[in-house]
């Protein structure tokens, strides 16, 4: 017969052994997020306006140039994911420590993460459906072959 | 303290540059002209500018996070928070500079 066990004296009893870890996973999350965001951004930094002629290589056939590759698409959708989540988590500390009033709280909250969901869906639907031969008369190489 | 506080003006900054930097990409659904015009505002000297300042934010949040992540993992981070803290200033230092000058001789430079 298996001896009876005694819990630790400093476990923790009531809300917090049954409020589930998110806070715990947020915390993680920021950190693991960071870093992936780390490699995201420097290298679209590094991309865009360092190499070639920086700023003013951008316009429709840069983004449709960096779009025709499946790399770049996964690489923008995982930093549009990533970085509007952790800004979202971030904000989402921010409001905790500083709004006190109830009302005030539940306010910004909804407020962010609503704007934080249209960004997103936004963002998505953009890498998605993009066409670049939107224009029908369109001088790009890739519009020229059809 | 200073990068606590500095961590959450810069982290604020940068969230609310993403929707504006969402919204602009979305213009190549419009049409190329539309998007054109939106990134032609980047291309304007003043804006230029204050994407010197939004990279120094970036810039500053990414190695001040890695500087957390190490303070919060590694067993030697906490003793070494204080060198921690002169290394993210150096490595700052050493992106940021090259960064500007690049960027300010094609925002100037044509």
């Amino acid at each position: 017969m298996a001896a009876p066990t005694l819990a630790p004296p400093r476990s923790p009893r009531g809300r917090a052994a049954r409020g589930g870890n998110f806070e715990l996973n947020s915390w993680l999350f920021m950190r693991g997020s960071g870093l992936l965001l780390l490699v995201l951004v420097f290298g679209h930094l590094f991309v865009n306006l360092m190499l070639g002629e920086g700023i003013h290589q951008i316009d429709f056939a840069f983004v449709a140039g960096k779009w025709a590759n499946p790399f770049w698409q996964v690489w923008d959708l995982a930093m549009l994911w990533l970085a509007m989540l952790h800004g979202c988590n971030g904000l989402r500390t921010i409001i905790n420590d500083y709004a006190v009033r109830l009302n005030t709280r539940f306010a910004l909250k909804t407020l962010l993460y609503f704007g934080t969901l249209v960004v997103i869906v936004l963002g998505t639907l953009v890498i998605f459906t993009f066409d670049p031969c939107i224009d029908p008369n369109s001088t790009l190489d890739v519009c020229r072959m059809k | 303290m200073w990068s606590w506080v500095l961590h959450r003006i810069t982290g604020v900054s940068i969230f609310f540059f993403l929707f504006a930097h969402v919204v602009d990409t979305a213009m190549v659904r419009v049409s190329p002209a539309t998007y054109n015009t939106a990134v032609e505002t980047y291309k304007n000297p003043v804006v230029g500018l204050m994407e010197v300042g939004l990279v120094g934010a970036v810039l500053f949040h990414a190695l001040n996070g890695v500087r957390i992540i190490l303070v919060d993992f590694w067993e030697k981070g906490p003793r070494y928070q204080r060198q921690l803290t002169y290394g993210v200033v150096g490595v700052f230092v050493v992106l940021f500079v090259p960064f500007v000058i690049r960027h300010l001789t094609h925002v100037f430079g044509g």
